[in-house]
């Protein structure tokens, strides 16, 4: 039997599927292992972006400075390298600042009691004003190293390749599965989610916890960025703007809740899946336009909210019937 | 004998911002009993509790453990001395599993990694021995509230093991649940637990409890065994009052008037709130509504409003028969309120008293027809006049008055409405002596003027004064109505101490 | 002069902007008339403030209720999608107002059913609109830049009555209108009393949901105007630029102007006071010859100054503070 938690995510699973049938149909070469190679490869950024994101909404926050986060990463590591910095001490120094600029925001949430939204607001214009002064210019790069890694990848059947990015994007899930459900920390964002006072009770440790996930979120950013770097070959201070609100749409029609405490990351990988699937379908197509993404996206979003309430309210009624019956 | 006295504490002060709310409060607890905690709002029980298990720090006094002295710090700390608490809804969460639920923060673990395995595995055996039957995967809100409730008792016991607290933990259960829980409290009183139980349903202490201490104003009133004391004296205790002395002084006028009864309430009720009652208010008459916490009094405020709707029974206005399923509509009708809870449900803080005065009136007109600043200037000057409200500043945001002040300015609203029907949950609750008598006055004023009141009141003593009718709730019925002569405080006690089913 | 001691805080910002402004660039405060119209750095602000401006007065109101509307910027491109298509079939100005204006209305009862009769989170509500409105915008433009040439509707955008610029002339009227019909109606009452409690406002029976739907439709509204000023200025209508990021520059001016993000008192002139402060950095820093980078950063730190000034933790402090200051005060 299929958990009520479980709906949303069985539902994207689902729709992801069916729509892939369907497009399938009408242009048979979408069913190969290139084209969801290259769906894989393509969404790798966002992908990495919304795993973050999942932990962040898991605990009822939101993040608006993921895509900031990535446009300064990506800058900051195309002007290292370009000023003879080797590339992985590049990446490594960029994964760093982003992670603690991450914790600066949990921690500033936590301390001064402020809605994330607004203390992550700051952090988006921060992050983008600190990428537009290293350089307004895109920033291209290349070295060896770099070829390297863009070299590694996994040949799959009929010339399909799972590629180094496609491969980081689903280890970056599976770090994530693992967070989430097989740690005390996975836990304590889950707890944050259902109420942040009954998990105050039961001794989750709000500060650590609150720097933790958005020293995560952080790093997921920074890693994206990384990957954005490596997919475009060059740092753009102006890349990436609005990714936030892409990654965001890609968790809650992976099912997870925007209010918090209920969600699965697997199911992110599906949101991301299927926003790429339509951005595939319009390439194919080849006469749509690309805007048909957002369009699609929001009517997703607003079916999975609403969904999301009614489940709430028959659960409630339920709850209400029971102790009612009981009288 | 003496008994080893498992957690003690003696002479224990708290004060808030000046303020004592508990006074030199001794209590004991002694192995393997469970403990009632009782006392009427205000008491202090809340706070003793807190202090016992760690969430306040005291003021003064002191606190024993199985003989050790013991300063708990905080929840946490109290747990791990052994002192676990189980509050009335808020500690577990519901969209965590049942594992999760008893397990966070301590999960096993394997090679860094929870265990998902054996946190299933000792769940299991653990809820087995509170002989529930759930499935550790699956969210606790999938389960009835009596599940969760010993879900919860699992978890505390599990972390502390010595003393258990329970705040109200029977408000949202029904007989069999309560059963149920109660023979989860019995198996671990023969397990030796110590077990503190606060509550407000005098059937239930008398069912479980082995003793009772009570609580009143922040003094300890007495602890007594249960089988020693019988339920009338028990009232009194919480009460406060020895019953021979309490006459009160009835106001000669709170006479029944001859009026016709405007407002009938016919088989009014809401299942799982308050049992179908038969009610009629005539103009010039105060009905008083007297009863413990938890028998109903607000249930029945709320019904009568339009907050909650009733799934049973008809309001009639002046014969017509009326719908009252929000407030909108019962203020249509002439109706007024004044909330229980003043600051969550009556002010609007950072307004000020003037536009708090005449926001009822507001609402009532419509957005589209403001009040004139010169009316509302008018209004406010009168009332904060009428009411003696001070500091008398129209501009102060309401928020910086006092409780009683605050509490003159919601009268004042609704008497700006010149309601028919006004419903004071509580008046006198929490403000001021001063502001107390005022208010008592006001009510004997509108009396007179030919409103009908409903007065829900836990002072008996002030229901005696001014009340034409008395009706007594108990266990959520209505059980007895008291008129003229009839209403005596001793009469009021009485009344109230009857188990409600049997009425 | 009570109003005026409520916005002094915000009148000190703005003076302390544009005095540093005036500093670094001296010809900020010139103002010249050319062809019958007032020109100058000081003007420009004015008129670049407006679509701020607009979206502030609706973004206000919305705040009030403890609401928030992100889905502003994506209006501001759907109406000035279709404002644009209109004009360039040819139609006159009164019709295209009449239906870019409805839209926009339109498109806030949208989001004020989903927020008071749905219960669903603002944030969440107006979130959807704010995602898919930019599709929407350019599945109406067909996907390119719609460009037209009608010197009536452009007027909006570009011309001048008795000198002044018609941006200015426009969110000054609407924020008198509205400010009018908040504070000479009950609205504004009502509004702030369900921002501060809505439990309590409900029991004395004001209609909580209504009065949070029609502060998102005012928001829609004004949202639609702004996109009428941005369209009429540019002569075309561009769905992926158009208001983008509006929305945020919008909320930190009813933060500026002191509204509570939590809900409750507001003040309609105090916020475009807000919208001021944030245009006149932007164009000081653009005279000043800065990169234009360092505005976000300035930005971001004013957020973080009075977010920090306004957060409960240190409100506590502060007072914590000034009671002590003023019981050292007492005793000597």
């Amino acid at each position: 039997m299929i958990r009520a938690r479980n709906l949303p995510f069985v539902a994207t699973v689902l729709i992801f599927l069916i729509a892939y049938g369907l497009c399938a149909l009408q242009f048979p070469n979408m069913l190969s292992f290139r084209v969801v190679g290259n769906l894989l490869t393509d969404n790798a950024f966002l992908g990495i972006a919304a795993v973050g994101m999942t932990f962040v909404i898991l605990s009822g926050g939101i993040d608006l400075s993921v895509g900031s986060v990535i446009a300064f990463t990506s800058v900051f590591v195309a002007v290292l390298i370009r000023a003879g910095v080797h590339p992985a001490l590049a990446f490594g120094l960029a994964l760093i600042v982003s992670t603690g600029f991450g914790a600066l925001m949990g921690l500033t949430i936590h301390a001064l009691k402020m809605p994330a939204f607004v203390v992550t607001l700051a952090g988006m214009f921060l992050a983008r004003g600190a990428a537009f002064l290293i350089s307004t210019d895109s920033v291209p790069i290349s070295h060896e190293f770099l070829k390297t890694l863009k070299g590694l990848f996994i040949q799959l059947p009929d010339k399909g390749k799972l590629s180094f990015l496609a491969i980081v994007m689903l280890l970056a899930f599976a770090l994530g599965v693992v967070l989430a459900h097989r740690t005390r920390f996975g836990a304590n964002v889950y707890a944050l989610g259902g109420s942040e006072q009954s998990a105050e009770l039961m001794g989750v440790p709000l500060r650590r916890t609150m720097i933790q996930l958005y020293a995560f979120s952080g790093f997921m950013a920074g890693l994206a960025g990384l990957a954005y770097t490596l997919y475009t070959s060059a740092g753009y201070s102006l890349a990436t703007v609005g990714v936030e609100l892409d990654a965001i749409a890609a968790v809650v029609v992976g099912g997870t809740l925007l209010t918090g405490g209920s969600g699965l990351v697997l199911g992110t990988l599906f949101g991301v899946l299927i926003q790429g699937l339509i951005q595939t379908y319009i390439v194919f197509d080849g006469t749509l336009s690309s805007w048909w993404t957002k369009i699609v996206v929001g009517l997703l979003l607003f079916a999975f909210i609403v969904l999301q309430r009614l489940i709430l309210l028959i659960s409630e009624r339920r709850a209400a019937m029971r102790s009612a019956a009981g009288e | 004998m003496t008994h080893d006295a498992l957690l003690s504490a003696q002479g224990i002060d708290k004060s808030f911002f000046g303020v004592k709310v508990l006074d030199g409060v001794d209590f004991t607890l002694r192995a393997g009993e469970i403990h009632a905690l009782l006392g009427e709002n205000g008491a202090g029980k809340s706070t003793l509790v807190k202090i016992l298990t760690g969430a306040y720090r005291r003021d003064a006094g002191q606190m024993h453990l199985a003989g050790a002295e013991v300063e708990p710090r905080s929840v946490a700390e109290a747990q791990n001395l052994g002192i676990g608490t189980v509050y009335q809804e808020v500690n577990l969460l519901d969209n965590l599993t049942v594992a999760e639920n008893l397990y966070l923060g301590r999960q096993p673990r394997w090679m860094g990694l929870t265990d998902r395995r054996r946190m299933r595995a000792d769940a299991h055996e653990l809820l087995a021995r509170y002989h529930v039957t759930a499935d550790p995967d699956e969210t606790l809100a999938h389960y009835p509230v009596a599940v969760r409730q010993i879900i919860a008792i699992a978890r505390a016991v599990d972390l502390s093991g010595k003393v258990l607290f329970l705040d109200e933990p029977t408000a949202s259960l029904d007989a069999r649940e309560v059963q149920s829980l109660f023979d989860v409290l019995h198996q671990l009183r023969q397990q030796g637990l110590g077990i503190v139980i606060i509550t407000h349903f005098l059937d239930q202490v008398y069912q479980i409890a082995d003793r009772v201490t009570v609580l009143r104003n922040g003094r300890m009133v007495g602890s007594r065994a249960i089988s020693e004391l019988p339920r009338r004296d028990l009232v009194s205790m919480m009460l406060g009052r020895e019953l021979a002395e309490a006459t009160g002084h009835r106001d000669p006028d709170a006479t029944e008037p001859d009026t016709a009864a405007a407002f009938k309430f016919e088989n009014y009720g809401k299942r799982g709130s308050i049992a179908p009652f038969d009610l009629a208010i005539r103009p010039g008459e105060v009905v008083g509504i007297a009863g413990l916490l938890g028998s109903g009094r607000t249930e029945t405020a709320r019904l009568l409003f339009g907050i909650d709707r009733p799934d049973s029974g008809q309001a009639t206005v002046d014969d017509h028969p009326v719908s009252l399923h929000s407030p909108e509509e019962a203020i249509a009708h002439g109706f007024g309120m004044c909330p229980e809870e003043r600051k969550s449900d009556g002010i609007v803080g950072d307004l000020s008293v003037r536009q708090n005065i005449v926001l009822a009136l507001q609402a009532t007109r419509g957005w589209a027809r403001p009040i004139p600043r010169r009316e509302a200037d008018a209004l406010a000057t009168q009332y904060i006049q009428a009411l003696d409200i001070r500091p008398p500043d129209p501009d102060r945001p309401i928020k910086f008055l006092s409780g009683g002040n605050q509490q003159k300015a919601i009268l004042a609203r609704w008497l700006a409405t010149e309601p028919r029907l006004l419903i004071l949950d509580e008046p006198t609750r929490g403000i001021d002596i001063g502001a107390h008598a005022e208010i008592i006055n006001l009510i004997g004023k509108l009396r007179a003027e030919g409103m009908a009141l409903v007065v829900i009141s836990s002072e008996i003593e002030e229901l005696v004064a001014f009340s034409t009718r008395v009706i007594v709730l108990s266990d959520r019925h209505h059980v007895r109505e008291l008129k003229g002569a009839e209403i005596t405080a001793e009469a009021i006690v009485e009344a109230m101490a009857v188990p409600g089913e049997a009425a | 002069m009570k109003k005026f001691r409520q916005l002094r805080p915000q009148l000190l910002a703005l003076a302390v902007v544009l005095v540093m402004v005036g500093l670094i660039s001296p010809g900020f405060f010139s103002v010249t008339v050319q062809n019958g119209r007032l020109y100058g750095s000081l003007i420009d602000v004015g008129v670049r403030v407006a679509p701020v401006a607009l979206l502030a007065i609706g973004m206000t109101l919305v705040i009030a209720t403890k609401g928030i509307d992100l889905s502003v910027g994506a209006v501001m491109a759907i109406t000035g999608a279709v404002a644009a298509t209109l004009v360039a079939d040819g139609h006159s100005v009164p019709v295209v107002l009449a239906v870019s204006l409805a839209l926009g209305l339109l498109c806030g009862i949208w989001n004020g059913v989903l927020v008071a009769f749905l219960d669903i989170q603002p944030i969440i509500a107006t979130l959807i609109l704010m995602v898919a409105g930019r599709g929407i915008a350019q599945l109406i433009t067909g996907g390119v830049i719609l460009t037209f040439n009608d010197p009536a509707f452009s007027f909006i955008g570009s011309g001048a009555v008795l000198g002044i610029p018609m941006p200015i002339l426009i969110w000054l009227a609407m924020g008198l209108a509205v400010g009018l019909l908040v504070r000479r109606s009950a609205l504004g009452l009502l509004i702030e009393a369900v921002g501060i409690n809505r439990r309590a406002s409900m029991l004395v029976g004001v209609r909580a949901r209504f009065l949070i739907l029609a502060t998102y439709a005012i928001s829609g509204l004004c949202a639609a105007m702004a996109g009428m000023i941005v369209t009429a200025d540019i002569h075309g209508a561009d769905a992926n630029n158009a208001g983008l990021w509006l929305e945020l520059d919008a909320i930190l001016a009813v933060v500026i102007g002191g509204t509570s993000l939590a809900g409750g008192r507001f003040s309609i002139t105090a916020s475009l006071i807000g919208a001021l402060i944030i245009q006149a950095l932007n164009t000081g820093i653009l005279m000043s010859g800065w990169p234009p980078e360092f505005n976000l950063i300035v930005k971001a730190v004013v957020i973080v100054t009075i977010l920090t000034l306004q957060s409960p933790a240190v409100a506590d402090e502060l007072t914590m503070l000034r009671d002590f200051l003023r019981r050292k005060g007492a005793q000597k």
